[in-house]
């Protein structure tokens, strides 16, 4: 596929990319995963560049096997290695599930993995292993669809035709694990049960003190995902995910559990939307507390309405987050002028125009994009704030232009899996940044610009 | 020097132990030349990343990664190396291969991604990695470069660092090397001047190295010609067979391209180390011997006297604080792992842990005998190893990369980044004293007095989970 820039053009060199590579967003599921280790089937280099993009942004020891494939084997086959590997992994880390996931070079190949695992189980005679391959070239699409993909691939491997229960599903997309144990808290105030899957918010973001362990403790339980087909309802916070990688879709289709496709809870009307889905599925008023916040965020939106009006916003990055921050901003009167994703999910524009202003000038909407075309973009759009990843930071070396840094990869800054945005807590820290972000820029700037603008200009 | 390891270290994976061993004890030969061992967690990167580590800091070339996105995403603008011009290998290009190309062959997405970034910038020269789903599919990379040169009447230039065809990185320098060769072998008719300038190979102006280095060299009254590859450009670097010398820093990336250099243009070459003060002293004098001048040798030696002087005060001071702490390297290659032993002993340090990720025979014998009995050597460590012998050798202190850094904090361990991408200048006088404070900072933080908490003593008798 070529990159569409601002202009229609199409061009097929990426410059400067805004997407990670599929096997990372499968590593990020299964690191949600009880006593879960990962093995990537590939050339070691692509898995050591994994581990380095998860340490850099989480801050933890992320520990991912590779079947480290040299060039005989990637002509003969990689099954004795894929094998050795599993003897070693089993051995090290004594995980109670194995995820493996493919790379652009073993799809190449085409390795009947299943096939393979099978034959492995059964000479080692295995017991109290899962084992779970996922597919994921990323040749094919981004760590968006990978993340997708592996949650989908292990509620099929575990859910089974249960009894009803009196839980609820939650899927939640990339985020981070500080909105994760938000979500969790929010869940809880309702006393409702539930699933939350892939829960990493302890595994990818671990308090100091305890035994180290290889494998942190936390994460989804196996048998809880076996039961997910009994729940009485699933709430997906996926908007954007395709029919065929979604979770949620898998437990309507096939065990008739009801789906709430609903955005991420970030943003007033986002977070009001799950609230209320909460309070009808559990037959509670909305607990004390939470209006309580929702009435300091209004209060903070109110503050800073005039301020924030005058963001002229880029937000990129992963789909989910990019419909959630966007609906965030439109409603405090900063329309994204820039909407961009590396991934090619083909609904933002879709979706997000509906909530957009008719304001005088047109959002750019550009997906399956890259840095160069988002630069041109933001040069058009004359943005003045931009709200994502650090692979925008050269937005700020080049143009001045401040990143408000969420989502991953967070490398160039410390903390970005305690960023918290979710609920209206987390939405009213956001918006705070949000804002400040633009006073600081004005503060530094308005006596020049004044002085520039008005001198010499009265008539007189 | 008492150790807390009386018997032999032991590894998890039964095939590892020969990667392992007690420094002055174990007469076998380390295993270091194997492939990473599938399965373990190897810190080991690729054959490409190695020839992009080399080339990258050459400021105005274009690097085009002909291969899935993934791996030019994983190494978009990752090295510290500083530039004084051109910001063009701050960015990161792909032929972003797709499905398509896989089945039907990528070579015609190369020739016109190449195209469109002639059109658009102009550069000099472009670099095409070759990574390994190019090499699988068996796209003839050097075909692609040869016909677009031709047509654009610019240097395209193809590093063949297909990753599979080992992990180690050493394999890389080696493409890169070829690379270089090939961008500075004048063309028929064109003749570089002799100069009396030398040439720096190995030299990557991480935190402005280079040119810390050569503020001392002006000041000697020798010049640099170009240095391999920090802060250089595609002109200066064909001006390479002008140099009267080579100095090569880390043999493991440039050793071979300085042993070519001299046979190709008949340039000696001289081995030199600026990290620590008392190696960049050593270097320097044998710079000004070489060139035998009364005037540049009485130069250095007023340099390295004025800058002795300058930090030894801070060093010693350092150094108080320090002598008798424990501390474990782990880093990319043998060069720096014998750097950074030299410089923590000069701050009275003990070395109880050293390994490298791509270092030699040779070099891991001379490792051993420069080690104290008994210190532990390890060639590609995996998570596992690591921490097991930071907690049974109760290090204070380690030297490493990024990955290594997460697992040291965890354990409270104090942690000196000693990698690529690092923003510190660790090189020269001034680098000493830099690299003093970063191992006492972390050393002595006051975190670790909050941290320490009866948990990790526990952990370090030996009960922590495995
Ligand atoms: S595919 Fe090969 S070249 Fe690319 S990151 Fe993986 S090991 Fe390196
Ligand atoms: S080969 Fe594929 S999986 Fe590996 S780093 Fe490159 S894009 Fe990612």
């Amino acid at each position: 596929m070529e990159v569409m820039t601002s202009d229609h053009q199409v061009r097929s060199v990426n410059e400067d990319q805004c997407q990670m590579c599929m096997p990372l967003g499968g590593v990020i599921a299964f690191k949600g995963i009880e006593e879960t280790m990962v093995l990537i089937h590939g050339s070691q280099g692509c898995s050591t560049y994994m581990r380095l993009s998860n340490v850099e942004h989480y801050h933890e020891p992320v520990d991912i096997a590779s079947t480290a494939l040299n060039e005989k084997q990637t002509i003969h086959g990689g099954e004795a290695n894929l094998r050795k590997a599993l003897d070693n992994v089993i051995r090290v880390y004594n995980p109670s599930v194995i995820g493996i996931l493919t790379t652009c070079l073993t799809e190449t190949m085409g390795e009947d993995l299943d096939l393979m695992i099978s034959a492995y189980k059964h000479d080692r005679n295995l017991q109290g292993v899962d084992i779970i391959p996922v597919p994921t070239p990323s040749y094919s699409a981004s760590h968006t669809e990978g993340f997708w993909s592996a949650t989908r691939r292990i509620i099929e491997h575990y859910a089974r035709a249960t009894a009803e229960t009196s839980g609820i599903n939650i899927i939640i997309p990339h985020i981070s694990p500080a909105d994760i144990r938000e979500i969790k808290r929010i869940i809880d105030l309702f006393g409702i049960e539930y699933t939350l899957i892939p829960d990493y918010s302890m595994t990818m973001d671990r308090p100091f003190g305890g035994n180290y362990q290889k494998i942190p403790p936390g994460g989804t339980v196996p048998a809880d995902i076996a039961r997910m087909p009994g729940a009485q309802a699933t709430i997906q916070f996926g908007l954007t995910c395709p029919e065929q990688l979604s979770p949620g879709e898998f437990l309507r289709r096939k065990y008739n559990v009801p789906l709430f496709s609903l955005p991420l809870p970030i943003g007033l009307k986002n977070t009001d939307r799950f609230i209320s889905v909460l309070s009808e599925l559990s037959g509670r008023p909305v607990p004390e507390v939470l209006l309580l916040e929702r009435g300091w965020l209004l209060d903070g939106m109110a503050d800073a309405h005039k301020y924030n009006a005058e963001g002229r916003p880029l937000i990129y990055g992963e789909p989910e987050l990019v419909y959630a921050l966007c609906t965030l901003c439109a409603e405090n009167g900063a329309t994204p002028l820039v909407v961009a994703s590396g991934t090619k999910t083909g609904n933002l524009e879709t979706l997000l125009s509906p909530i957009l202003p008719d304001a005088c000038e047109k959002t750019i909407f550009l997906e399956g994009t890259d840095f160069a075309a988002i630069d041109q973009a933001v040069e058009d759009q004359r943005v003045n704030v931009a709200v994502g990843h650090s692979g925008g930071r050269f937005l700020t070396e080049r143009r001045g232009i401040p990143v408000l840094r969420i989502g991953f990869p967070i490398h160039d800054r410390i903390g970005g899996q305690r960023i918290r945005s979710a609920g209206y807590a987390g939405t009213l820290s956001f918006l705070d940044r949000f804002t400040n972000a633009l006073l600081e820029m004005k503060y530094g700037s308005y006596r020049q610009h004044c002085l520039e603008e008005t001198r010499g200009k009265g008539g007189y | 020097m008492e150790n807390t390891c009386s018997v032999e270290p032991k590894a998890f994976i039964n095939e590892r132990q020969g990667s392992i061993i007690a420094s002055g004890k174990s007469r076998a030969n380390i295993h270091c030349a194997d492939d990473s061992l599938a399965g373990s967690v190897s810190q080991r990167a690729c054959v490409y990343c190695g020839a992009r580590v080399v080339l990258n800091p050459v400021t105005d070339a274009v690097h085009l990664v002909h291969g899935p996105i993934g791996c030019a995403t994983y190494t978009w603008d990752i090295r510290g190396s500083l530039s004084s011009g051109s910001e063009m290998y701050r960015k990161s290009f792909s032929t972003d291969m797709k499905e398509r190309d896989v089945i039907f062959g990528g070579e015609r997405k190369l020739a016109v991604c190449i195209d469109e970034i002639v059109m658009k910038y102009h550069p000099p020269a472009i670099f095409v990695y070759s990574t390994c789903v190019a090499g699988m599919i068996g796209d003839d990379i050097v075909a692609v470069c040869k016909l677009a040169s031709e047509k654009h009447g610019t240097e395209v230039i193809p590093v063949e660092s297909t990753g599979f065809s080992s992990g180690n990185k050493i394999v890389g320098y080696r493409a890169a090397a070829d690379a270089l060769l090939r961008l500075i072998t004048p063309k028929d008719g064109v003749d570089v001047k002799k100069t009396k300038k030398l040439n720096f190979l190995g030299e990557y102006n991480l935190g402005g190295e280079k040119w810390l280095i050569e503020g001392y060299l002006q000041e000697m009254g020798v010049g640099i010609n170009v240095a391999f590859t920090g802060d250089s450009s595609v002109a200066a670097l064909k001006q390479a067979p002008g140099a009267s010398l080579n100095l090569v820093q880390c043999t493991g990336s440039m050793h071979w391209l300085a042993m070519r250099l001299e046979e190709e243009f008949g340039i000696p070459s001289m081995s030199v180390n600026f990290f620590g003060a008392e190696n960049t002293a050593e270097s320097l004098r044998r710079i000004a011997r070489f060139y035998d001048d009364e005037e540049i040798i009485r130069r250095t030696e007023i340099l390295i006297e004025r800058e002795m002087g300058r930090i030894l005060p801070g060093i010693r001071w350092y150094k108080e604080k320090l002598v008798g702490k424990r501390a474990a390297i782990y880093v990319g290659g043998a060069f720096k792992a014998v750097a950074i032993i030299r410089q923590l002993r000069e701050l009275g340090m003990e070395i109880v842990l050293t390994g490298t990720q791509t270092g030699k025979p040779e070099e891991y014998e001379n490792l051993s005998n420069l080690l104290d009995e008994g210190t532990i050597i390890i060639d590609d460590a995996n998570p596992a190893e690591i921490e097991k012998f930071l907690i049974e050798q109760k290090v204070d202190v380690m030297a490493g990369g990024v990955k290594e850094r997460v697992l040291a904090t965890k354990l409270g361990v104090g942690f000196v980044d000693h990698n690529h991408d690092r923003k510190e200048c660790l090189a020269g006088f001034d680098g000493a004293i830099n690299f003093a404070r970063e191992v006492y900072i972390t050393t002595c933080t006051p975190v670790w007095g909050h941290i320490r908490s009866p948990f990790n003593m526990e952990a370090a008798d030996g009960s922590h989970d495995e």
